[in-house]
């Protein structure tokens, strides 16, 4: 970094080796890590103390490299991940059990879970639960719900396949790039820019609705160091509007005139390094004019609101309808009747990595390093934003920190490549914690209003549902959410009568968008909820209850579809049973002896989850080739953001080929190199683009074995150079070098591709919107402290319908994540614009909050899925709140119908009970 | 020099007199409070100034260094009087913050949400100041004025927090309220003192945190409690007039009300561990 006034020198000793680093007093040891000495490994989460991901040790101790200045190191001795795991024989071992026990998943937390529990492991080395959960509360993880990070801490014994095995479908085997994640050389979006290359900041409104005009602003740059360019909307060269939808795209790169929520960007500054980090936003050159606003959609909805976009009256973007039979005769001759009106609030995904990358021009063309779960997707946007064809952009995905939806939108794409391209120089942004959460998609706050009758026996007769979710001031997924709703807002019963409607409001908040289950978590909420009170009134265990409603081989969901096949929610609510019944006499038994104020309670819940779009399109292609070495490459173009694709799609290329997984080298995401895989979302991958694998592994196999005109039961085994095919009746071998190799380099190359099948919606949303569902359910153990309104979690058993499981330790970390983001939604969780825009004013649970989480993997295999495998991603979270949210009821006789259910809401509840 | 590391007290007064540098102890606010643009041009660490360390005992009671750390206090062997400030060491943030936020720093950032605050109140802690111009003691209720205010003058340095000597039969006990198991800024927390002597509560001092501009002792509940058998304790809770003190705002953590009754109940916890702790049985929690 050029041209520092006032700095200082600092020495220390870093991984070993003695460094000195010149640099302002106030600098933060992260960033000299991380821009001065090459430790990259240190990553930045929060810049406040708050998540813990840049946790080093400080002569032994450890601390938040972002909170300690630089100079404070001076004559210390610093250690990090890189520097740990290269040397230290405790942090080696740590590393192997990480692996084996899949305690990362995007690896953006890892470098501080392993920097802490190695604190923890030269102090203690064989801690106990409670050493580990205080060891490891002040790193925040979003992805594995932390109970496999505390058995790799505990040492207990991993449950993997042989390690010499094949590792096809079916194998619990290490993730494939889970070594780069412990060892801190993943390159995540912010870690890819060389140091020194200019920076972009971002200018955002401070108001949720406001009118803004620019001063002169080339003379106000000229006026400035090191100030390279400012961008604004005048500077998008094609249309300034992105979207994820393209009939719905409404949402501007910058503002124009009129902000529509706070933190929406209007312009940006681009500079050296240390410019950026000198720069006052309060000195850019932009007047503000605060409008009224309409933040939520009871005022959006009301006579004279402002409209957030011309063309949508009343602000409603879209609605969404199912309807099937008559629900309201249904529930006019239902024997009883329950209803019952449920809210949440906005929930912030909090994935540790905020939004980052780089981006540089390379020979006219435009290339955009940054975290992303849909690179295809943001090709197609930036087309559209830099008015380019195609061929002149590639998108680079880094590895992803943790996505969960909201990176499926882009967020700093269009600064990246503006910035790159108005000052011809290579330039790179990281979002603040805040900013990625001011600027980035939430879940939709929801207003479900839900009746729901049945016959004496028990089963469901009418369900009207009426769903309004606060889709913000741009459409994202919103029109995503409106479809979903209605089709799983039934969950996995059969209800003939039934009619559901969802609504989409603009208001003037952060834009809603994708958020692991798309809405359905928020209806399952009322569903569930109101399933309990239905069996209260008819007398029938809560359980009995939903399997009597239980959809069925060959029976219709709302949408009138039928599968012959693959329902498998009977088995996931008969894998709780013995569960139920011992922890019900259980919590009974406590509360019977209970003198003091802590009561028990055990709560179940079910969930459904539609693989893929909503009858729309939705095709995976994955291409792969054999060198003439025989090395045999894979073209993986399926994002993985921590959930495994990389493993998983590779496991099941490998099947179908019939080599084992280690023999497969992995290339991509580039959009230069990988074909399109769709997108990481809707529990698409495993069954979409695992599809396209298996087809594409298939392929290339028939092609060789068509060499040597072998039967389809040869085995393939590949040495240097050449192919052996066995037969058993003959072997072959085939030497590679003497074949023609195509462009790619490759003597054998195939492709696969799949679209699911489905059929469109009609006006009443009948038809097949899906070609799978995955099914869910869970219990979840709760004691209430009934006096001040807290809950603990004591135990969640998740049993979970995939199909076949391609990796069932992965599975177990997708499930115990879901289930973590899930507590935080039922019991802490709401984005509050202006107020909670931290993570500490923020909350999502930390290792304390998370009881142990018993997965139930179910296999009732599917025929559309990959060897049976069906998608997994999002059924994992849907049942765990409302499970919750049961436990507590049945624990004190409360029903709580708004989340979170933070304390002070609880003990309110209990003194109106 | 940007960066004044003294190691000396005489010489970090002198610098802090004539440069006004920003100080700078555990480190564990100063830099999130940096709003974006603004830099800090001069930073003065009194972290390696031996007077500030250590934690000892003396013959008028009990000495805190200024930048002993949280992981200090948890670690050092203090008296069951202590219980509450031990208590409160393990609670504050996670160990990251523990390692290096110091109880100096915790007083003079003087965040109404400060967990050390309300157990150094029930131990009727004095903090100790130095300036070139000399030293004096003042009680930590007259040292935090407000919310991020104290009387500590600019060109003052807080050198030591000091406890009485302890006596025979005390104990003490934190209890804190948050929506999640760590790195949470308190809803409300109480720390609660209590000497015993004879089956009976002979003194007791409870301070309330997060639910006033500066965390406030309940006078009258003290007075009510002295005095009262032991066989009592566990249905003492104070009423709303005890409260009276306390001025809890709604915010995003909690409402008013919801404080109010919840520190009703966990005043009733602290003080029944409290005197758990004072007969010299578990640590309180």
């Amino acid at each position: 970094m050029a041209a520092e006034e006032n700095v200082e020198t600092t020495r220390f000793i870093l991984n070993g080796a003695a460094v000195a680093v010149t640099a302002p007093p106030d600098e933060r040891l992260s960033d000299s890590l991380r821009e001065r000495l090459g430790a990259r490994d240190v990553k930045i989460g929060c810049n406040a103390g708050d998540c813990g991901a840049c946790s080093v040790l400080l002569d032994g101790q450890v601390v938040c490299a972002c909170l300690t200045p630089t100079c404070k190191a001076d004559g210390r001795r610093i250690e990090t991940v890189a520097g740990l795991v290269a040397t230290d024989l405790v942090a080696q071992a740590l590393s192997g059990r990480f692996q084996d026990h899949g305690a990362a998943q995007c690896g953006f937390c890892t470098p501080g879970m392993m920097v802490a529990s190695v604190a923890l492991l030269r102090q203690e080395p064989e801690p106990d639960e409670t050493a580990i959960t205080r060891a490891l509360g002040g790193v925040l993880c979003r992805c594995t719900g932390y109970r496999k990070i505390i058995d790799a801490v505990a040492s207990v014994p991993a449950a993997l396949a042989d390690v010499g095995g094949p590792g096809h479908a079916g194998a619990s085997i290490r993730r494939l790039d889970g070594a780069e994640k412990l060892a801190g050389t993943e390159a995540f979006g912010d870690d890819v820019a060389p140091p020194d290359t200019l920076e972009i900041l971002v200018i955002r409104s401070p108001f949720p609705r406001a009118a803004f005009h620019f001063g002169d602003l080339e003379a106000w740059r000229a006026g400035q160091m090191g100030i390279e360019a400012v961008l604004t909307a005048a500077d998008v060269p094609g249309r300034n509007v992105f979207g994820v939808i393209p009939p719905f795209a409404d949402q501007p790169a910058f503002a124009e005139g009129i902000a529509r929520f706070r933190g929406e960007a209007v312009a940006a500054v681009v500079g050296t390094p240390t410019t950026i980090r000198a720069f006052d936003p309060a000195c850019f050159p932009v007047t503000w004019q605060e409008l009224e606003a309409a933040e939520t959609p009871a005022a959006a909805e009301a006579t004279g609101a402002p409209l957030l976009h011309e063309a949508r009256a009343r602000n409603l973007m879209c609605k969404g309808l199912v309807v099937s039979g008559d629900a309201e005769a249904a529930l006019a001759m239902a024997d009883v009747t329950v209803e019952g009106r449920f809210t949440s609030g906005f929930v912030e995904h909090a994935y540790i990595e905020p939004e980052a990358g780089f981006a540089q021009v390379v020979d006219g063309r435009v290339e955009i390093h940054a975290c992303t779960q849909a690179p295809v997707m943001d090709l197609e946007s930036m087309e559209i934003l830099l008015g380019m064809d195609r061929s002149a952009i590639r998108i680079v995905p880094t590895a992803v920190g943790g996505g969960f939806g909201s990176k499926l939108d882009i967020s700093l794409q269009p600064y990246l490549a503006l910035g790159a391209m108005k000052t011809g120089r290579p330039v790179r942004m990281a979002y603040s914690r805040t900013e990625s959460m001011q600027s980035t998609t939430k879940r939709h706050p929801s207003d479900i209003r839900l009746r729901l009758g049945a016959t004496r026996d028990g089963r469901i007769s009418g369900c009207d549902f009426r769903g309004t979710f606060n889709t913000g001031a741009y459409a994202s997924w919103g029109p995503t959410v409106a479809n979903r709703v209605p089709v799983h807002a039934s969950g996995p019963y059969r209800i003939a009568d039934y009619r559901a409607e969802a609504r989409a409001i603009h208001t003037n908040c952060p834009p809603a968008g994708a958020f692991r289950g798309f809405g359905v978590p928020q209806a399952a909420i009322a569903l569930e909820s109101l399933l309990d009170d239905l069996a209260e009134k008819v007398g029938i265990d809560p359980l009995d209850l939903r399997l009597r409603n239980a959809l069925g081989n060959g029976v219709p969901t709302v949408c009138g579809q039928v599968f012959t096949q693959g329902v498998g929610i009977r088995a996931c609510l008969e894998a709780l049973r013995p569960a139920w019944e011992a922890e019900r006499a259980a919590a009974e038994a406590f509360n019977r002896a209970a003198a003091g104020q802590l009561r028990r309670g055990v709560g179940l819940a079910s969930g459904w989850y539609g693989c893929g779009n909503t009858s729309l399109p939705n095709p995976s292609t994955i291409k792969a080739g054999i060198r003439a070495d025989g090395s045999i490459v894979l073209h993986q173009g399926a994002m993985d953001i921590g959930q495994g694709a990389n493993t998983v799609i590779t496991q099941l290329f490998a099947t179908a080929l019939g080599v084992p997984v280690a023999q497969v080298g992995l290339i991509g995401a580039d959009t230069d190199v990988t074909p399109d895989a769709g997108k990481t979302s809707a529990s698409r991958q495993t069954f979409v683009s695992g599809n396209a694998a298996r087809l594409c592994g298939a392929a290339l196999r028939a092609k060789v074995l068509r060499a040597v005109n072998a039967s389809d039961q040869a085995a393939l085994s590949v040495e240097a150079g050449a192919i052996i095919v066995d037969d058993g009746a003959s072997r072959h071998r085939i030497s590679l070098g003497q074949l023609a190799a195509d462009g790619d380099g490759y003597v054998f190359a195939s492709s696969g591709h799949y679209d699911p099948p489905t059929k469109p919606l009609d006006e009443n949303g009948q038809g097949d919107p899906y070609a799978q569902f995955g099914y869910a359910a869970q219990l979840a153990v709760a004691e209430v402290d009934t006096s001040l309104g807290t809950v603990r979690l004591l135990r969640i058993v998740a049993a979970h319908d995939v199909g076949l499981a391609v990796n069932p330790l992965l599975v177990e970390g997708q499930i115990q994540g879901g289930v973590a983001q899930g507590i935080g939604m039922a019991l802490m969780e709401e984005y509050i614009p202006g107020r909670t825009e931290n993570l500490h004013d923020y909350l999502i649970p930390t290792v304390g909050d998370v009881p142990p989480i018993e997965p139930i993997i179910i296999e009732e295999p599917d025929a559309h899925g990959p060897y049976g495998a069906k998608g997994l991603g999002e059924h994992v979270l849907i049942p765990t709140t409302p499970a919750i949210l049961n436990a507590i009821r049945n624990a004190c006789g409360v029903r709580m119908t708004s989340v979170p259910v933070t304390p002070a809401k609880l003990a309110a509840a209990l003194a109106g009970a | 020099m940007p960066y004044l590391v003294p190691t000396t007290l005489s010489e970090a007064l002198t610098l802090l007199r004539d440069r006004r540098p920003t100080l700078l102890a555990g480190c564990t606010d100063v830099l999130p409070g940096q709003r974006q643009g603004c830099r800090i041009a001069e930073l003065l660490d009194v972290t390696r100034l031996p007077e500030l360390r250590g934690i000892s005992q003396g013959p008028q009671g009990w000495r805190i260094g200024a930048a002993a750390t949280w992981a200090d206090i948890a670690a050092a062997p203090l008296p069951p009087a202590f219980d509450a400030l031990r208590q409160a060491a393990r609670e504050v943030g996670a160990i990251q913050i523990q390692n290096a936020g110091t109880i100096a720093g915790n007083i003079c950032n003087a965040s109404p949400a400060a967990d050390g605050v309300p157990p150094l109140l029930a131990l009727r802690a004095e903090v100790e100041l130095a300036s070139l111009a000399g030293r004096r003691h003042v009680a930590l209720e007259d040292f935090i004025t407000g919310v991020r205010r104290t009387t500590r003058a600019p060109d003052e340095l807080v050198v030591a927090l000091h406890m009485p000597r302890p006596l025979a039969g005390e104990g003490g006990a934190f209890v804190k309220l948050g929506t999640r198991s760590s790195l949470v800024i308190s809803i409300a927390m109480v720390a609660a003192f209590v000497r015993i002597a004879r089956d009976r509560i002979a003194e007791a001092r409870v301070s309330v945190g997060a639910c006033s501009p500066v965390a406030r002792r309940l006078p009258s509940w003290e007075a009510e409690l002295a005095g009262r058998n032991l066989d009592d304790v566990a249905g003492l809770k104070p009423d709303v007039a005890h409260l009276s003190g306390l001025s809890p705002i709604d915010d995003v953590r909690a409402s008013a009300a919801y404080r109010i009754e919840a520190v009703r109940e966990l005043c009733q916890r602290a003080l029944a561990r409290a005197v758990e702790s004072a007969k010299g049985g578990a640590d309180g929690r």
